[in-house]
């Protein structure tokens, strides 16, 4: 904590609290006078981003938990309730999720500067390892905040996660149960993932302290690798660092908003949109994005402990980074030999993440178990040989000296890097991809896109639809009536929308004499279940062993895959396609043929569908042209009664769509007017140290 | 760094007072989403809609309990002696000073509804309590009229009235 703090309080009041506890004068030495290489790049700006990002996630996740309720038969509903009805609640959710994200991409950056920098050596060890720890940490953290929703990913990727530890031979069964507190993942599981994962970013904040402590005692690393020598190598980090990374975390927040407002649910996964269901495991378990690479080293080991070994091994073995990299020079800009292996590791770590979204069979596999032997064998072999064998580039022999012969990063390799990151990104997005099933046609959506619109009559058309056809087996549980008239939805009036509801026979009670009694809907209750079917099983004995899905979040809860490079491009702004959901309902309606294709056999009571997952779908056919009468003129062919109910369940779906698109516009610009400011401000501050 | 010290502001303090500007901006922006969250959402308004109450089954001296917006309200159906204890009082002499007309509706005047919370410190009253025959509060010794008014004890004010209308003679609308 030494600085060279030159901070003397004018003020009698600041004096004497000075005296007491020298927190002005501790925040002036590490954040205001502190010296910091005058040639840092923009690569590491991603502490300050990093820091940034974990002041959005807790406080975020602080305002979130005010509204989720940590019980299995109610998590799931307290989400979607913070997404309809909460005030902004639908912005905090997307911040929370799409903020692990960004928290992770960060992360990464961050760490490949400290491998390309040589930031993990003398005397930065204990630096470079309480950043494994915090990365570690984050891990857990991400985990169990992604079983808090309580979707089919949440309960299976706690349930394949927890029984890691049962590979641990002997006490591994014991264990288990202990994690779960039970039999098998449930309620009790549930409850303490939450208060870990409450407790766990609090660990983070701590550690996240020690780590800036190590850097400050022994100072930032920088491009050359070359130690700051004299004031001149040096800058204040007030304004210098400061306004460059207050550039950086504006830029950062432009895409992270990009994805909070246009694509909220691209890097997540669609299944998690169903509620969890002991019963049933989804047919491709993936993790989010950010572990892919880890779960491709574990399935390619064929025991069960050699997995789970390599894997956590796999993370472990960067601590040791500092002592297996023998080389004395820091930096891979003189290291020309490494810099060739240092893109080669990154791309083994973007091959790894695409292999871990892949099921687990054939050529993937062979290739999986190929790069996950190089990437032990690049931390094992290549780094302590290469320190030994490797003719290094001259050093400079200060910073000031390197600064006057600046070198730039080929953009090629940055631009390969870029796509590369982003197929990471991506994979973890893909869908469970249907067994032999075509894609389905992609449909002109009037909602789709950065200014896309609800069609109001559409969306009555829709409701329509579903009010006629799919009401008799189909819930819709989480909308309520007066949703009917909210703005930016199917634009009934308050009195229509209490028509309607009034149309409906709700249950209530007890009343006065004890009995449960049927009354008129209102406004502010939901729509009441199918009456068709009471409970489950009486659903499965009706429907040939399967329960009609509810459809407020159908339209979320399926979808495709899209192959290379189409799932890349499907996030891009202008070209952003987040309507796999509702392209899907359509084709399966449209989907169902009289006689299946020959070779295709249709098990009894079920009906062949080209484009559902196995082709054998319960469902009969409930469209055909002129089943709805349409009041405004509209011609009701199938096509048009598919389409118009599918928009309906993509507003049931994201009722605050276009509040979202809407505020995403104003703070896109908002936040591009700021980066420039801040662009000519950094410029401005800047000027007399580049004009050196 | 030099530091030019100028009488007026400079190119580049306008652009530092900009770009702080802008800044101060945007935290406010983000501010309100993250304060405006904790004011009832959605559906807890829409809880609170209006209610409605059948007077029928309610008999003369009794006093019924509601809930309307989670507060309990208390609908009296008054005695004609009630209602005269309740008028032939000096107004100006109450700590909170009303006539019990302005309490009730003109032409329903044996039906008293009120919020049952005592304006003190928020206990629920007990009906037909106290010396008035009216509302006691337990709490701290709050007495209330056949009127609802405080006539003894600490609350300052007399147990409010809520937004009502009567649909017909035998049912009211609460809100």
């Amino acid at each position: 904590m030494s600085g060279p703090s030159t901070y003397q309080p004018q003020n009698a009041v600041l004096k004497w609290f000075e005296a007491r506890l020298p927190i002005i004068g501790l925040v002036h030495s590490s954040f205001v006078a502190y010296p910091t290489p005058k040639n840092l790049n923009y690569w590491w700006t991603f502490g300050g981003i990093l820091s940034m990002m974990l002041a959005v996630q807790i406080i975020t996740g602080i305002v979130l938990v005010m509204h989720y309720t940590p019980h299995v038969d109610m998590a799931f509903n307290s989400v979607e309730h913070i997404m309809r009805d909460v005030n902004y609640g639908w912005l905090l959710r997307y911040l929370h999720s799409n903020g692990a994200s960004m928290f992770f991409i960060a992360v990464y950056i961050h760490m490949f500067r400290g491998l390309y920098y040589g930031s993990y050596k003398e005397p930065r060890e204990v630096l470079w390892i309480l950043g494994v720890i915090i990365y570690l940490l984050m891990m857990a953290t991400g985990f169990l905040g992604y079983t808090l929703p309580w979707g089919q990913m949440s309960f299976w990727g706690a349930t394949v996660i927890t029984n890691f530890f049962s590979a641990i031979p002997g006490v591994g069964e014991t264990l288990v149960t202990w994690l779960w507190g039970g039999f098998a993942v449930g309620n009790p599981t549930l409850q303490r993932f939450f208060s870990l994962h409450y407790l766990l970013p609090f660990v983070i904040a701590g550690v996240v302290v020690l780590h800036v402590w190590a850097l400050h005692v022994v100072g930032q690393n920088n491009p050359t690798g070359v130690e700051p020598k004299s004031s001149q190598d040096s800058v204040a980090f007030t304004p210098y660092a400061t306004v460059k990374d207050g550039f950086m975390m504006v830029c950062f927040l432009l895409f992270f908003a990009w994805f909070v407002f246009y694509v909220p649910n691209y890097l997540g996964h669609a299944d998690n949109y169903i509620p969890a269901n002991p019963g049933v495991t989804p047919a491709h378990i993936v993790p989010e994005w950010y572990y892919l690479p880890f779960y491709a080293i574990l399935r390619s080991i064929p025991s069960k402990l050699g997995g789970v070994i390599a894997m956590f091994g796999s993370i472990v073995l960067l601590a040791f980074l500092p002592w297996l990299d023998t080389s004395r020079v820091k930096s891979a800009t003189y290291r020309p030999l490494y810099k060739q292996f240092f893109w080669v590791f990154v791309l083994v770590c973007l091959g790894l993440g695409w292999l871990g979204s892949k099921p687990a069979e054939g050529g993937y596999v062979i290739a999986a178990r190929v790069l996950t032997a190089y990437y032990f064998i690049h931390f094992l072999i290549i780094l302590p040989l290469l320190g030994l064998i490797e003719t290094p580039k001259p050093l400079p022999n200060s910073i000031s000296e390197a600064v006057l012969k600046k070198t730039k990063v080929a953009a090629a390799m940055l631009l390969a890097a870029g796509i590369g990151a982003m197929t990471l990104l991506a994979s973890g997005t893909q869908a469970s991809a249907a067994e032999g099933a075509p894609q389905p046609p992609r449909n002109k959506w009037s909602f789709a896109g950065a200014f896309g619109k609800f069609d109001q009559a559409q969306l009555q058309r829709g409701f329509k639809v579903y009010k006629e056809v799919c009401q008799t087996c189909h819930g819709l549980n989480l909308v309520s009536f007066r949703n009917l008239a909210d703005p930016g939805g199917p634009g009934f009036s308050a009195a229509q929308a209490a028509a309607i509801a009034a149309e409906y026979k709700v249950q209530d009670g007890p009343n006065d004499a004890g009995d449960m009694f049927e009354r008129d809907g209102r406004p502010s209750d939901r729509f009441p279940p199918p009456s068709t079917w009471k409970n489950e099983q009486q659903a499965r004995a009706l429907y040939n062993g399967t329960v009609p899905p509810d459809m407020s979040v159908l339209a979320k809860a399926r979808g495709f895959e899209r192959g290379f490079p189409w799932f890349l491009i499907d996030a891009l702004p202008g070209f952003a396609y987040q309507e796999h959901g509702v392209d899907y309902v359509v084709a399966l309606l449209k989907g169902y043929k009289d006689k299946a294709p020959s070779g295709v056999t249709i098990a009894a009571g079920g009906n062949y569908n080209e484009y559902f997952p196995g082709h054998s779908i319960a469902m009969p056919p409930p469209l055909t042209d002129g089943r709805v009468e349409y009041t405004d003129g509209t011609p009701n062919t199938l096509d048009q009664q598919a389409k118009d109910v599918a928009a309906f369940m993509m507003w049931t779906a994201e009722p605050h769509m276009m509040q979202r698109k809407r505020i995403g516009f104003q703070v896109m610009i908002f936040l591009l007017i700021f980066a420039g400011l801040m662009y000519f401000t950094k410029k401005k501050v800047w000027r007399d140290v580049h004009a050196h | 760094m030099t530091s030019i010290s100028s009488a007026e502001p400079t190119r580049r303090d306008f652009l530092y007072i900009a770009t702080g500007a802008v800044g101060a901006v945007g935290a406010a922006a983000v501010a309100w989403p993250l304060i405006n969250q904790m004011n009832p959402d959605a559906s807890t308004i829409a809880a609170g809609a209006p209610i409605e109450v059948d007077l029928a089954p309610i008999t003369q001296g009794q006093v019924i309990k509601v809930f309307w917006r989670s507060k309990p309200i208390f609908i009296g159906h008054r005695s004609k002696k009630e209602i005269d204890e309740a008028r032939n009082v000096n107004v100006s002499s109450l700590k909170d000073p009303q006539t019990d007309q302005a309490r009730v509706k003109a032409g329903h005047d044996q039906w008293l509804v009120l919020i049952g919370i005592c304006t003190h410190l928020g206990c629920i009253p007990l009906a037909h309590q106290g010396q008035y025959d009216g509302f006691f509060c337990p709490c701290h010794g709050s007495v209330y009229d056949t009127s609802g008014r405080i006539r003894q004890g600490p609350a300052p004010t007399n147990l409010p009235v809520p937004p009502y209308e009567f649909l017909s003679d035998t049912k009211i609308r609460i809100g």
